[in-house]
């Protein structure tokens, strides 16, 4: 799976300027960013959902706009919002599905079954799905993308809006199929998730690949690792930011405007008593400190000047 | 073009059609049989219209039933499936072109089209009574007509439902609906319309007058018409027409 750098231009808004990426089979792939970065324009570039303006997408070596039908066989996707059929029940959702595939009767039945029990469905297969819960939904919608048995699965946003028990059974649900085989694509906007699911991770902004890497290499990258954000009272005085920088574990000292003023350092609490020391000789009136531990979030950080839920 | 996809949506929408037969029923025959019964019963057994309107009324009504079930049945849930539901994604996903999903509605939109006027005829004719008249001498020109308005009701549904906003349903009912009912010439032949030259004309842009008259001239003769090359080709016009720019709207609102 792949794609070459193609600016996408439609109403002056260029969702993706750019990007160029290629999934190697069998991985989890996160594609990270902060909302409207372009990550499910680039999901629905790679699902035959959008045409491109520009650029091409493949999934294995067919080309995704010119060979949509083919290309379709190979995917399943899971959306960001579910779309199930709300006419038919979890088990017809499944069965149908494998009939649009052209599955023969027997074996979609068998497919369902096995999905329903695996996604642990089984209780409700026979009820309409309007009055299922939003982890229900988001269990059956994988299901319904597995019942084909695509090569690749697209996953927009899993997790949103699932409490942390519902997140945490999904995630190793996701982790059991691609122990299956199954390549996958996930997008996130939460740094947890992609530590905890991705073999990869891209993080795009504004349409444009910002940095590539495992978990690990990511978070390897960012200087010191830890982050001390401070917020003073006002513009952080010159003085303060140089004695900042000669602490000790500190390899780099960052305002980020709004008297923001980013440490990163090799530790964090310890931190604290000497930036309060430093503070007061420069008469500068700490509001709010937050310490972050090593994360993908701060490798965000890093790199955009952005939170991720900015 | 996948068959094989193809019948498992069609299959999929006679499914749910079957789960919701009597809805279906009701919705389908509920108003054509009010008015049949006003009209057709009540105000011609009290004299206030002459008995022979009945055979008049009752082309029309069918061509109403077919079109209203033709248009709403491809049209409401199209809207709620692009625009709210998002049900519609899983089917363009499915290994197939996308057009042929738009061709699917537009078929399951005839299938309950041809049975909303399987089911109103007879039972429209029970309801008025006797004398209304019917003739069934020309039963493939029945089958042709059928055929025609069926497509154009679900072409027409595939127009609005691919066209119309969540919020402008009410709009659409009062703006585009109404107006081509009532200037459907469902209750009044065309050639009545003699006494408004200018409306006469103008009426021949709807669509409906085209299924009213057909029918009118398929199963009670008797009754002035339009000619028949007028009712075909109006009724292939605005086929093609609707099916074109049916599929033109579908395409727009599915592909980002």
């Amino acid at each position: 799976m792949g794609l070459r750098p193609r600016p996408k231009q439609r109403f002056e808004v260029t969702a993706l300027d750019g990007l160029a990426l290629a999934v190697a089979p069998g991985e989890v792939f996160g594609l990270l960013g902060p909302n409207g970065a372009g990550k499910s324009t680039t999901v629905g570039v790679l699902t035959t959902r959008v045409r491109p303006t520009a650029g091409r997408a493949w999934i294995g070596d067919h080309e995704v706009w010119t060979e949509r039908v083919v290309v379709k066989r190979l995917i399943g996707v899971v959306p960001q919002t579910p779309n199930l059929d709300l006419a038919l029940t979890a088990r017809e959702i499944l069965t149908f599905h494998g009939a649009y595939f052209g599955l023969p009767a027997a074996e979609r039945e068998r497919r369902a079954q096995e999905l329903l029990e695996r996604f642990q469905l089984t209780d409700r297969a026979d009820h309409l799905v309007l009055g299922f819960s939003g982890g229900m939904l988001q269990r059956l919608s994988i299901a319904r993308a597995l019942m084909h048995a695509p090569k690749v699965l697209f996953l927009d946003e899993p997790s949103a809006g699932l409490d942390p028990q519902t997140r945490l059974l999904l995630w190793d649900l996701i982790r059991r199929d691609n122990e299956r085989g199954t390549t996958i694509l996930l997008t996130t906007h939460n740094m947890e998730e992609a530590d905890a699911l991705c073999s990869r991770v891209a993080i795009v902004d504004h349409g444009k690949l910002i940095a590539l890497g495992t978990p690990e290499e990511l978070k390897r990258s960012i200087p010191g690792g830890y982050v001390v954000r401070l917020h003073l009272s006002g513009p952080p005085p010159a003085p303060l930011v140089a004695s900042l920088r000669q602490l000790p574990g500190v390899t780099e000292v960052r305002a980020s405007g709004d008297g923001a003023l980013d440490l990163y350092a090799d530790r964090g609490g310890s931190l604290i008593p000497e930036i309060a020391r430093l503070s007061n000789e420069a008469a500068a009136e700490i509001r709010d400190v937050k310490i972050s531990e090593p994360s993908l979030e701060n490798l965000f950080l890093h790199h955009t000047g952005r939170s991720l839920r900015d | 073009m996948n068959f094989k996809t193809f019948l498992a949506m069609l299959r999929r929408d006679a499914h749910v059609a079957r789960r919701n037969f009597v809805t279906l029923l009701l919705q389908t025959l509920f108003q054509p049989m009010l008015l049949v019964f006003v009209f057709g019963r009540v105000m011609t057994a009290s004299g206030l219209i002459r008995a022979d309107y009945k055979g008049m009324l009752l082309p029309g009504i069918i061509a109403l039933a077919m079109l209203l079930s033709g248009v709403w049945s491809v049209a409401m849930p199209l809207v709620s499936e692009f625009q709210f539901t998002k049900e519609i994604e899983d089917r363009l996903l499915s290994p197939m072109e996308i057009e042929w999903v738009a061709v699917e509605k537009v078929v399951a939109g005839m299938l309950q089209a041809v049975a909303a006027g399987l089911v109103v005829l007879p039972t429209a004719w029970l309801v008025m009574g006797s004398g209304v008249g019917l003739s069934f001498s020309q039963p493939l020109d029945l089958m042709a007509l059928v055929l025609l308005v069926s497509c154009m009701a679900a072409a027409i549904g595939l127009t609005l439902g691919t066209s119309v906003g969540q919020t402008q349903i009410g709009l659409m009912f009062s703006l585009v609906i109404a107006p081509m009912i009532f200037f459907g010439c469902a209750y009044y032949p065309w050639s009545s319309l003699a006494r408004f030259p200018v409306l006469q004309k103008v009426v021949l842009v709807n669509p409906m007058v085209y299924a009213t008259e057909g029918f009118r001239s398929a199963l009670v003769p008797r009754f002035p018409h339009l000619p028949k090359p007028a009712i075909y080709g109006g009724l292939l016009l605005f086929d093609v027409l609707f099916v074109a720019f049916g599929l033109r709207q579908f395409r727009r609102k599915a592909v980002g």
